[in-house]
Order: structure tokens, then sequence, then C-alpha cells
């Protein structure tokens, strides 16, 4: 098994694994993370409050778990692709079976020490499933009737639990996750132009199955002010933070848009806005470029890893962390409509840090051990 | 278990392609966010700017404070008092049932009023002020203040209201201030930009026709509030004006002396300067107090003041459309000598009736007067030789007289919007309003002021002091402003030879002052005070043949068939300055009710004269 494997682990030890590490990475998701921190902060008000503390604590676990996990040899994560999925796939169905029920939808699992979202797990472990499904797989079987039929039933069995719980949001991530991967593996193009048309096609009958307040959400995004202070409110306040933020913000701790309380979800799926409004166009740049550089790095991995599955990996991790990017700030800014999204390491949410911070990890190890093949 | 090296090359070939074409997608949709934000954050940001101030900020009004009124002298007619409230504020208040039975107990609140402060409660958000009580005596509040320990949450407040120290003595010139309501807010302008909930405005008299220079401005507090419309913290405190306070030229002791007369009757006292115009006092009973209504007056209150026979609510000084009786005989003399028809020795046969087409028409003295003279009839106002002189007249030369001596026009202008024209009739008028023809008889019953004509009160004090100050010209007003040119015809001649307003001056003084003078009675003999004036009494109900049988005395008829006493005089004789006209509804005889309070006024203006010049004297000293 490891005749492949250029450096023999026994002289690849901790010292050679450090020199390995992706500082660039490292780096830029500490500052990630110091930057929520202090968003945080300001989202309590400028002091440290229940939120800040929290998330301080998730982030500092979830980082050191980050990193003993990039020395977890990569074919270990390959090993466990089937089984994790199988694992969160139980959770799910313990979600939907004994889950904790807030706000109207049954996402959470009780763990005593911390309410456990699988779903936002699943956004990893569905990367990790598909990409073991088509790393032995040859090429022309990619587009077999049998492996098409068995990875959408991957994605949708997930996706199907998930929206039951009511989150539509989160399953449409799952799916997203998912689907970059089918891409990424070679699936025929024509397929995913298919897909989308048939999608365009049938969405007035989609919309015709949402939810009432998932209508509303749809409806209120293509024309926010037919009721500003119901359903379009989030929206318009949200743009007004930002906006009024103009190019270097209202300055840190003085947006009045969030500390007056205009914003909902603050903490969550608008923390953007809240960002924005105090560091202005400038920071928001600066945001926007750390996110790039990290899906920089996560890419340039990819292309370094020996491993096809390493590949495969790091470039649909890559997508999704910037599809998952890309929609909350565009729900924050007004050009898409409201889905639960959050923003990966800023939001406050432990189940979509750690969901992250595992994915990170995964590619710290695909880093570390570039060289590593898989059989 | 190895995949073959050519596969695997073409295996990375498509995941490298495509990892270039997902790589130029994802740096076009971030290109996209960023010119998204750069739209929104630098092109748009002064529209968002706007919009999150006008999110954040609320601007909370204050009542204005009102202006005040003075009287000539500077005394305080119409001010502000500091009224003590009881304010609560439920969010601040731990247990509200407590507290607010607890302020029962101690205000003594009745079950309705306490029940409409419940009511109140629920109508407003917790956060914002509930008015417990708007008007607490001093022993309430005092009280409030000693149980303030277990009132938590209870804002004892001093606020500035409305006061009208002297009550009833000028309730219908300066009217009354009250809650703003709808059509109040609707109407006027100046009280929409100033409306706040509390808002007190005038309602009627000068405190709603000057309601634009005494409203003053809003203190402005603005707020930053939060998505909830709470306070959080006081941005800015703009101080508002206080309302113009103005002037009156009315004197407080006339008034009050007015008010006095006219107790328990009804009617009008108006006392004018007779070269300025200035109104020295202006009064019509019965009153009722205007603090009354300052927050709100009470059901009991108001089906007093609406229910009394008298009528309060109307200002007869203004309002009253009155037959002038004999009062209009000067007039009718001046028209005859002014025309030529008479000169100072013509002279009428009183019988005590004349006939004319078989209408017979009676002097007031059955006996008949005799031989008159112009001078005679005047002082004992015969009625025969004002029937004689107005028929050689007629009627058109008379009104003509009449209304360029002020009669048929508001006085005011539209300063007083309730003011009436009275009625000065002529054929043409008659003509148009009747559509029939003038009857001479008509004519004859015009020269003693009875028939069609009517006036106001403060017509009849208007057309006195131009024939006292000798037939000029003058624009009566009720507020000083030093500011304000007089219109151009001030002090234009009315007259066309002077004598003849000397003629009538004369008369008017023969009487007062003379035996046998109709108001003979109430002369003054000391010629600082003396005075010259003119009895009338108008007839309510036309008098019938059976009535002058009878010949009853005043107090056996009914009230309201009793004739209006008036009386229009002038002094001091020798140098005119003031000019009054009274009138008391069904006051029964001009001579004997009204006359002898021109007495008692004159008395008390003529002493106040001096008083009075050294005020309007003064700002040429202090120049």
């Amino acid at each position: 098994m490891y005749q492949h494997t250029r450096i023999n682990s026994s002289n690849f030890n901790i010292f050679q694994k450090f020199k390995n590490f992706d500082y660039i990475l490292l780096a830029c998701i500490l500052l990630l993370g110091f930057i929520s921190l202090a968003t945080m902060y300001s989202t309590d008000g400028g002091k440290i409050l229940f939120h800040t503390k929290s998330h301080f604590i998730k982030l500092v676990v979830f980082t050191i778990m980050m990193l003993i996990f990039s020395f977890i040899n990569i074919k270990y994560w390959f090993f466990i692709g089937y089984f994790s999925y199988i694992v969160v796939i139980g959770l799910l169905i313990w979600t939907y079976l004994f889950g904790v029920t807030s706000s109207g939808s049954q996402r959470w699992i009780d763990l005593y020490f911390i309410n456990l979202q699988p779903s936002e797990l699943m956004k990893i472990f569905i990367i990790l499933c598909l990409a073991k499904y088509f790393h032995r797989m040859r090429l022309e079987n990619v587009n077999s009737v049998y492996t098409i039929l068995t990875s959408l039933i991957i994605i949708l069995l997930p996706m199907g639990l998930v929206i039951v719980q009511p989150d539509l949001g989160t399953s449409l991530l799952i799916a997203i996750s998912g689907i970059a991967v089918l891409w990424f593996a070679g699936i025929n193009h024509k397929y995913f132009i298919y897909t989308m048309l048939g999608f365009v096609i049938s969405l007035p009958f989609i919309i015709a199955f949402l939810k009432p307040y998932q209508k509303l959400r749809v409806l209120t995004f293509l024309n926010p002010d037919r009721d500003p202070l119901g359903a379009g409110y989030q929206i318009i306040q949200s743009k007004i933070a930002v906006g009024s933020g103009g190019i270097f913000g209202k300055g840190f701790l003085k947006g009045t848009q969030s500390y007056l309380e205009f914003l909902p979800e603050k903490h969550t799926d608008f923390i953007f806005t809240l960002f924005s409004e105090e560091f202005g166009f400038v920071g928001s740049f600066i945001l926007l470029l750390i996110y790039t550089i990290i899906i920089y790095r996560i890419v340039a991995i990819g292309a370094s890893s020996r491993s096809y599955f390493g590949k495969i990996f790091c470039y649909s991790f890559g997508a999704a962390i910037f599809v998952y990017i890309t929609i909350n700030m565009s729900m924050v800014l007004g050009l898409l409509p409201i889905v639960g999204s959050p923003l990966p390491i800023m939001s406050y949410g432990g189940s979509s840090m750690l969901a992250t911070m595992i994915g990170f990890g995964i590619v710290m190890s695909a880093r570390v051990h570039n060289q590593q093949s898989i059989a | 278990m190895i995949s073959s090296s050519s596969e695997n090359v073409t295996k990375l070939n498509s995941i490298n392609r495509r990892m270039f074409i997902t790589g130029s997608l994802k740096f076009f949709v971030m290109i996209g966010l960023v010119s998204r934000l750069f739209f929104l954050q630098v092109k748009e940001n002064k529209k968002y700017l706007t919009l999150s101030d006008k999110n954040r900020i609320r601007e909370w009004k204050l009542p204005p404070v009102r202006g005040e009124f003075h009287d000539y002298f500077g005394n305080v007619i119409a001010g502000n008092y500091e009224a003590y409230q009881l304010h609560v504020i439920p969010e601040e208040v731990e247990d509200f049932r407590y507290v607010v039975y607890r302020l029962k107990d101690l205000l003594n609140l009745s079950d309705k009023e306490f029940k409409k402060v419940l009511k109140k409660k629920n109508e407003i958000k917790p956060w914002e002020t509930l008015i417990i009580s708007d008007n607490l005596n001093w022993s309430n509040f005092s009280k409030i203040n000693n149980h303030l320990y277990d009132l938590n949450g209870v804002k004892p407040v001093i606020s500035i209201s409305r006061n009208y120290p002297f009550k009833d003595n000028f309730t219908h010139v300066l009217g009354y201030v009250s809650q703003a309501n709808e059509s109040d807010i609707e109407n006027t302008e100046i009280i929409k930009k100033n409306f706040v909930p509390g808002l007190k405005v005038g309602k009627v008299g000068l405190e709603k026709s000057l309601e634009e220079k005494l409203i003053g401005s809003n203190d402005i507090e603005r707020y930053e509030v939060n998505a909830y419309g709470r306070r959080i913290s006081q941005l800015e405190f703009q101080k508002g004006e206080k309302g113009k306070t103005l002037r009156l030229t009315l004197d407080t002791e006339v008034q009050k002396l007015a008010n006095e007369l006219l107790k328990d009757k009804a009617g009008s006292i108006c006392v004018m300067d007779i070269y300025t115009g200035s109104i020295i006092a202006m009064h019509s009973s019965p009153s009722f107090d205007p603090n009354l209504f300052v927050f709100g007056i009470s059901q009991d209150d108001w089906q007093i003041i609406r229910n009394n026979p008298m009528k309060p609510l109307v200002n007869k000084t203004l309002q009253g459309n009155y037959s002038p009786g004999s009062t209009i005989k000067p007039i009718v003399a001046l028209s005859a000598l002014e025309n030529g028809i008479i000169g100072t020795n013509f002279t009428v046969n009183c019988t005590g009736k004349t006939e004319m087409y078989g209408q017979t028409y009676h002097c007031w003295k059955k006996k008949g007067h005799g031989f008159v003279s112009l001078r005679n009839a005047m002082k004992q106002s015969c009625d025969t030789y004002f029937y004689e002189i107005a028929r050689k007249l007629g009627v058109d030369k008379l009104s003509e007289t009449a209304k360029k001596f002020g009669l048929g026009k508001e006085v005011f202008g539209d300063l007083f919007n309730i003011e009436k024209r009275g009625l000065v009739p002529n054929t043409q008028w008659k003509k148009n309003a009747l559509g029939k023809g003038w009857l001479l008889g008509e004519t004859m019953i015009t020269g003693i002021g009875q028939g069609y004509i009517q006036t106001t009160p403060i017509q009849l004090c208007l057309m006195t002091a131009q024939i006292a100050n000798g037939g000029f010209k003058i624009y009566p007003h009720i507020i000083v402003d030093e500011n304000k040119e007089s219109p151009e015809d001030k002090y234009t001649k009315l007259f066309k030879d002077a004598k003849n307003i000397r003629i009538v001056q004369d008369a008017m003084f023969g009487s007062t002052n003379e035996v046998m003078g109709t108001s003979y009675r109430s002369r003054i003999n000391d010629p600082k005070y003396q005075f010259a004036g003119k009895t009338g009494t108008a007839q309510v109900k036309k008098i019938t043949e059976r009535d002058r049988e009878l010949d009853l005395k005043t107090f056996e008829i009914p009230y309201e068939e009793r004739d209006h006493a008036l009386y229009i005089a002038f002094g001091p004789y020798k140098h005119p300055r003031y000019a009054l006209s009274i009138i008391v509804e069904h006051g029964g005889n001009g001579s004997t009710t009204a006359a002898p309070m021109a007495k008692k006024l004159f008395k008390l203006i003529i002493d106040r004269h001096e008083l009075r010049d050294s005020i309007s004297s003064k700002k040429y000293m202090d120049i």
C-alpha cells in the first residue's frame, strides 16, 4: 500500500509535517478568526458577552482540532469517506426523530454541551464521500447511468432529510457541495446544462410547492418595498446598513443600524452587514480578499496534491466555500432572496464552524501529505 | 489496483480543465460582488446614509410656550402658569396596578376618571408618557411628592399652561384656549406645523384670530432610537421660541368696572379713545371664566353656560345687532344739518303723535313737547321732531351719513371673524334684499332708530367718538402695535361744515347737563368729568294701543319684552377724549338704566387718563 510513497513514513516526522504546512492559508484562517471575533464583540454592543465568549471558545477549540486533523494522513480521510457519510446520515435521521426544535424547524441534536446541527456537517462529508466514490473511477465510467444514479442518490438522500426539517437553504448548499464534486469528477457538461434548463422550466412548479414563508421570501426579493416592515424588512435594513457604511465605514463599534437593533440575525446570517457598516467598502474589500486568498490556497493545494482524491476534495471544497460566501453576501447585499446560509467562520454557529474547520483540516492534511498517493 | 498512467493523465486533464473554468467563474463572481459593494457603499452611499439617519433619529416636539396678553399698563391678562401634572411611564413602573391604585387613593380619583386613565394606558406604548392628571392642585401635588418613595416610576412634572388671572373680565375680547381638535389642525397651517398632542390653541376671540403670533414654536428634542422606537440617547435639544407677547389698549380697571356694572345683566359696554381709536374697555355681559376651558370644560359647567338665557357665549359688543333707538338721533340731526334740510332755528310742534297716510306715529311723551327746536328735540329726545326731519331728509341721505360715521360695516375689519356688520337701510337695499319699494313711514321710524336699522355697540361707540373728535375718521384698534402705520385716510373730515358737528355736540351736552335733558340725573357738574351723551330706548316688540293704555312700568313687563336701554356719551365735554356706548338688554329705559353707568365710568376713565397719558408719552422720553 505504501509503494508509491516517496517519503518513507519513518522519516516523514512531525517536523517535516510542520514544514509542509500552508502557512498562508493558516494565517488567513487565523486572521479571519480574529476579524470574526472583533465583529462578534461589536454585535454584543462592545462588551464581552455570551456570543463573543462562545465564539472565542469555539474558534480556539476548532482551530486546534483543525491543526490536529491536518496531521492525520490523507489516506485515513479517504478511508472514512463512506463511513462518515453514513454516520451523518444517521445523525440526520436522529434529528428527524428526536431533534431539538427551535423557531419552527427541527435541526439540532442536543449533545448536552453543544447543540449539533448535522446538516452543516453534511456539507463537508458529502464532498468526502463523493470524492472517494469518484477517486478510483475510470473516466469512461463516470458518465454511466449507474454512476450518475448512485451519486444522485448520495446527494438527494441528505437533501431530503434536511428539507423536511425544514431547512431549504442548507439542503441547497448540500446539493451544491455534491454537484461541485460531480462537476470536477468529469460528468458530461451537457448534463449540467440540461439540469439547469430543467430547473428553470420547472421553477414555477417548484414555487407552487414552496411553503408560504418561502414564497414570501422570493416575492420579497423581487420587490423588497412591497412590505417594508414585514418580509422586506431584513433586505431593506441590511442594504441601508451596508450602503450607509460608505468607503471607510462608520468605525468599529459605531454601526448605528446594528447597534440600534435594526438588523435582524446580526450574529449569524447578517454578520457581514454589520462588518460592512462599520468598516465600509475598504474593510469589505479586504475581507473578500482574505476569502479569495483562502480559496486560492485551497485550490492550489488541490493542484499540488498527488492523489486524485486530494485534488477532487480540495477543488470541490474550494468551490463549495466560494458558493457559501457568494450566496451569503448576495443575500445580504440584496442580490438573492433570503436563504439561511452562514458566512464561513464569520457567522456565529458552532456546527457551521466545525464543518468548515474539518474541511480546512482535510485540505491542510492534503497539503501536508501532498506526496501521498492513495491506492 | 493501480490505474494505468494514460488513464490518469486524461482524468487529471479533465479535472484541471474544469478547475480553470471554475476559477475564472469565481473571478467574475467576485468582481460582481465587489462592484455591488461599490455601488451600495460608494455610489449610493448618500441615499443610504440618509435612510440610516431617518431610521435612528426621531424627533419629539414639545408644546410651544404661548405668547401672553398684557393690558395697556403691562398687567398680564392672559399668561402662562406652571401647571402641576402627574406623568407615569408604564414601562418604568414595576407594579403598575399597585401604583395606579395608590394614586387613586391619594388623589381621590373618581371611578370615571380612574377608568379613563386605565383606558389611556392601554392605548399608548409602554415607554410613552401617560398623563394621570394634567392640572393638580398644590396640596395633591405636594402629597404625591411626599409619597414618591412608594410610587416608583411616577413623575410629578411642572408644565406650562394658559391662565387668565382676571377670569371673566376679558373673556369676550381674548376668548380662550383649549385642546386643538381635528378641524383646528386641518384649517390652520400654523397649528398643523406646531401640533403636538396636548397642544392648546385659541378657540374664539383674539386667542383665535392672533393664533399665528401667539403660538410660538416647538421645543424639539432629537433622540437616537432603536428599531423598537425606544429612546437611546438625546442628540440635540432645539429650544423653541415663545409666542409673541401682545399688549392691548385695554385698561383692566375700566374693564373690571364695566363687568361690575353689567353684573347680572345682559349687555355691553365699550369705551374708546376718540383720537387714537384705542379701545379702553370692551365688555359683554354675562361673561364666564375662560379658565374652565383650558383643560376641557366639564359637562356640568358647559350646560350652565350654554343654557343661560342671557347667552354668555355671544360677544354682544361685536355680535349684537340692536336697534339703536334714540342714540341714532345725533346722526339724523347731523345729516339734516349737513344736507341743508334744516337750520338751528327749525322748529316742530310736538303734540305727542303725528299722522301720516293714516298711520299714527307716537312720541315717547304722550302729552307732547310743544314747539321744539333741534337742540331741545335732542335734549328731550323728541320723536316727533325726528320723524319730521327724517321725512324731509329721506333715508338715502341719512344712510350716507350714518355709513360715513362707521355704521353698517365691521369696525375691526377681519380681526374678529364673528363681528356683525349691522344694517343701515336705504331704498336700494330694500329693493335688493326684500324686493319691495321703500315706504315713507319706514324713513320716519328709521329717524328714531327703529325699523330695519341695526347697529352693534362697537359701531355706536365709534360713531360717538367720531362726533366727539370733531368729525374726523379714526380706526379703532385693540392691539398696541408701534410699528403699524396708520391708514392714510385717518383723520379725514367726515363733515362738510364743522359748525354742524358743534351743534350736535352742544345738543348732546344739553341732553346730559341741562334740566329736562333725558340723562340729566346722571350728569357730573365738575368740568373735569363733565360729559355729553344721548340716551336710547330700543323697542323689542311693536307697542300696541293696548300697551299704550296700560303704560306698564318696566318691572311689570316680562323680561324678554322689555326695551333695550342704550346710552352713548363722550367726555370730558370741554376737551373730549373718550367716547363710550352702553347697552343693557331688556334694561327698560336708557336714561334710568344705562346713563348712570356712564357717570361711574367717566369718573374712573378720566381719573386714569393721566396715568395712561404718561405711558403713551413714555416712549418718547426713552429716546
